[in-house]
């Protein structure tokens, strides 16, 4: 492949999305994630793909859930507000095992807040936020480089478990331009959806041994039914306390399943640092650009990037605490993921929230600051 | 009818759960019976709906069926029609599902003109959620939420519809069913967003509190009320006053349908990328 190009994260997204296959998008503008529809309304039709300019984002949930019941690889884009509008339909995804992909290029809320302003606050509303336990991918890309290759996995990801992922961004890293070497290892593969067995009878929901069941597009021969009710292996209805509690553990237990697979966390000389940071997305470079600086200067500073931040990577990062003096945790919020880190620590290890909510990235030289004091 | 019973519905999914003397089923007799007039495969139908008891119908009939969220009903449709537009797809909607959450929805399908079917079943009250007022309900009704009787003003769903850019506007009841099968046809026959409302009655949550003793009251007073579009044209206005018209209010074949101007989009996208 080494290719070299100069790509926004923004435009980094769409690249790998339609390198993975997507042909429908469906969204609604919103700064910052706008220049992800513009790219989509100029690239989808030379391939034959639809773009939609929906009404509204719950609109733009609705269809590209739509699209994906007939098979068709289908994303949408949006931030804060047009997130939390979407909150339901992802529900619905998960729930009816939908495979679609959501771009969220975080601005600074609550509400309407600071819209051309970065943030990390939609962390745990990625995870929690539509009502009901659902299962979910979010994965956090840090580079351009890094936003190409994630979102065609994010749409890989989907297919493969039939489930909503979410590519998490932020303004920065959307609207940032930079020099973009794409390598062999960037080659987004085109993975699809498991169909129904021939010969076999076709159970939409059925108990399978890897956790998913196959997926039939609608207008193949087989009709069956789709709905947010809980259902039972046939997709209709159920309350039969047995059945409900079959597949919710089965819908949200089939990620665990498979977690080497979706997992990807990415080290910077974490195994003999005293000091550890763990950060994502546009944070995860003011961290990682301390590592540099420090090590030049013979400290004893790593950091550890989840890269898939939900499911969090739970056993990466306990490993990677073990024995150290102190983990820092950065973040445009006020403190979100510090929390799972918390969790997954229990106390092992001294954690310190490093927070900043004025509407800048969190800078290497804060984070030094803190680094220095502790080491 | 029988036969046809069999040959589109998943008679092991009954017994539905509406009410007894509800007007559902009604409705979806004759969309059955317009499908067999039609004489579309089933494996080539998608059903939409949203919730409320009219939502259930998609569970009891043997199509591509999905049944999604309160009010976006037309939104899921919008993707699957777009995705596969081979599909014949039909939207079923209740009044609150169709006008209040889904209002949105609803005019910018009117107005995109995609090649779909829209059934809105207008029982005027909230059912499933037991008996609210609805954008539809009528002033000085009762309902659970409107206990000193209602005030809001009502939406005519056909006007609105028309007003909205739909390209084909009908209105029957559920008492008129062969009507009813007939403005089906004619509706998904028509290229482009074509809308069916249909009055029914609802005897539990709205009858019951407004003074209609039985179902066959309700039936009766859709009978009363209902006349036909070409009849009213030549009525006093005056006579019309409470009433409603039935059968094809509107059609409109000089706006294009969506993706025929898609298509166009393709062409130009495909002609810049060669040049
Ligand atoms: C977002 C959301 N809000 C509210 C509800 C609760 N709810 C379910 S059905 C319904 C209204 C039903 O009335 P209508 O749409 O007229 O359909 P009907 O039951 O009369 O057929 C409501 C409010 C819901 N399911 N989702």
């Amino acid at each position: 492949m080494a290719e070299a190009k100069l790509l926004s994260g923004n435009d980094a997204c769409v690249q790998g999305a339609l390198a993975a296959g997507v042909r429908f998008f469906a969204g609604y503008p919103i700064t910052p994630s706008t220049e992800i529809a513009n790219a989509f309304a100029r690239e989808l039709p030379r391939r034959g793909g639809i773009f939609m300019q929906m009404e509204d984002e719950i609109a733009s949930m609705g269809a590209i859930i739509g699209a994906s019941c007939t098979g068709t690889k289908a994303v949408t884009a949006t931030s804060g507000p047009g997130f939390s509008l979407m909150q339901e339909n992802i529900g619905y995804a998960a729930i009816a095992e939908i495979p679609c992909v959501i771009i969220n290029v975080m601005r600074y809320g609550p509400s309407t807040g600071l819209p051309t302003s970065p943030s990390q606050g939609d962390f745990m509303q990625t995870r929690w936020g539509s009502h009901g336990d659902r299962p979910v991918i979010v994965i956090a890309p840090y580079t351009a480089r890094e936003a190409y290759r994630e979102t065609g996995r994010a749409v890989n990801l989907s297919e493969t478990y039939r489930v909503p992922v979410i590519v998490l961004m932020d303004e920065i890293l959307g609207h940032l331009r930079e020099r973009v070497e794409f390598r062999d290892e960037d080659l987004v593969q085109e993975i699809s959806r498991k169909g129904p067995e021939p010969g076999k009878p076709f159970l939409p929901y059925e108990n399978t041994e890897d956790g998913v069941p196959p997926f039939a597009d609608f207008g193949t021969g087989y009709r069956y039914h789709i709905t947010g009710l809980i259902h039972d292996e046939t997709g209709f209805p159920t309350n039969n306390p047995v059945e409900v509690d079959t597949i919710m553990r089965r819908v949200n237990g089939k990620l665990d399943m498979h977690i080497r697979d979706i997992e990807r966390t990415r080290f910077v000389d974490a195994d003999d640092a005293e000091i550890l940071i763990v950060a994502f997305g546009s944070v995860a470079r003011s961290a990682h650009e301390v590592v540099r600086t420090l090590r030049n200067e013979g400290k004893a500073v790593g950091m550890v990037r989840p890269v898939t931040v939900w499911p969090f990577p739970d056993e990466d990062i306990r490993t990677a605490v073990a024995g150290k003096k102190a983990v820092i945790v950065p973040e445009m919020n006020l403190g979100q993921m510090v929390r799972e880190v918390e969790r997954v620590v229990a106390g092992a290890v001294p954690v310190h929230a490093l927070n900043r909510i004025d509407g800048l990235l969190v800078t290497p030289h804060e984070i030094r600051d803190l680094v220095e004091d502790l080491l | 009818m029988g036969e046809i019973h069999e040959k589109y519905l998943r008679m092991d999914k009954m017994p539905h759960i509406w009410c007894a003397g509800c007007g559902n089923g009604i409705i979806m007799g004759a969309f059955i019976t317009a499908i067999d007039r039609l004489g579309y495969d089933k494996d080539e139908v998608a059903a939409v709906s949203g919730i409320g008891c009219s939502g259930r119908i998609t569970g009891y009939m043997d199509f591509n069926t999905i049944h999604t969220t309160h009010g976006r009903a037309l939104a899921f449709a919008t993707g699957i029609k777009l995705a596969k537009p081979r599909l014949k797809v039909f939207v079923f909607m209740g009044d609150g599902d169709a006008v209040a959450i889904g209002g949105n929805h609803l005019i910018h399908a009117c107005r995109r003109n995609l090649d779909m079917t829209a059934v809105i079943f207008n029982n005027h009250i909230y059912g499933m959620t037991g008996g609210q007022f609805s954008p539809t309900t009528f002033k000085n009704k009762n309902a659970t939420t409107a206990p000193y009787g209602t005030t809001d003003p009502d939406f005519d769903i056909a006007q609105l519809c028309i007003g909205a850019g739909a390209t084909y506007v009908a209105r029957g009841t559920s008492y008129h069913a062969r009507l009813l099968t007939d403005l089906i046809v004619k509706g998904a026959e028509h290229p482009g967003f074509s809308v069916i409302e249909v009055i029914t009655h609802c005897p539990v949550n709205f009858g019951r509190r407004n003074n209609f003793e039985s179902p066959a009251q309700m039936l009766l007073w859709q009978k009363e009320h209902g006349v036909a579009a070409r009849k009213a044209k030549t009525m006093p206005l005056e006579d019309m006053e409470g009433k409603f018209t039935i059968g094809e209010l509107y059609r409109s074949t000089e706006i294009p349908e969506y993706l025929e101007e898609y298509g166009r989009v393709i062409q130009a996208a495909n002609e810049e990328k060669k040049s």
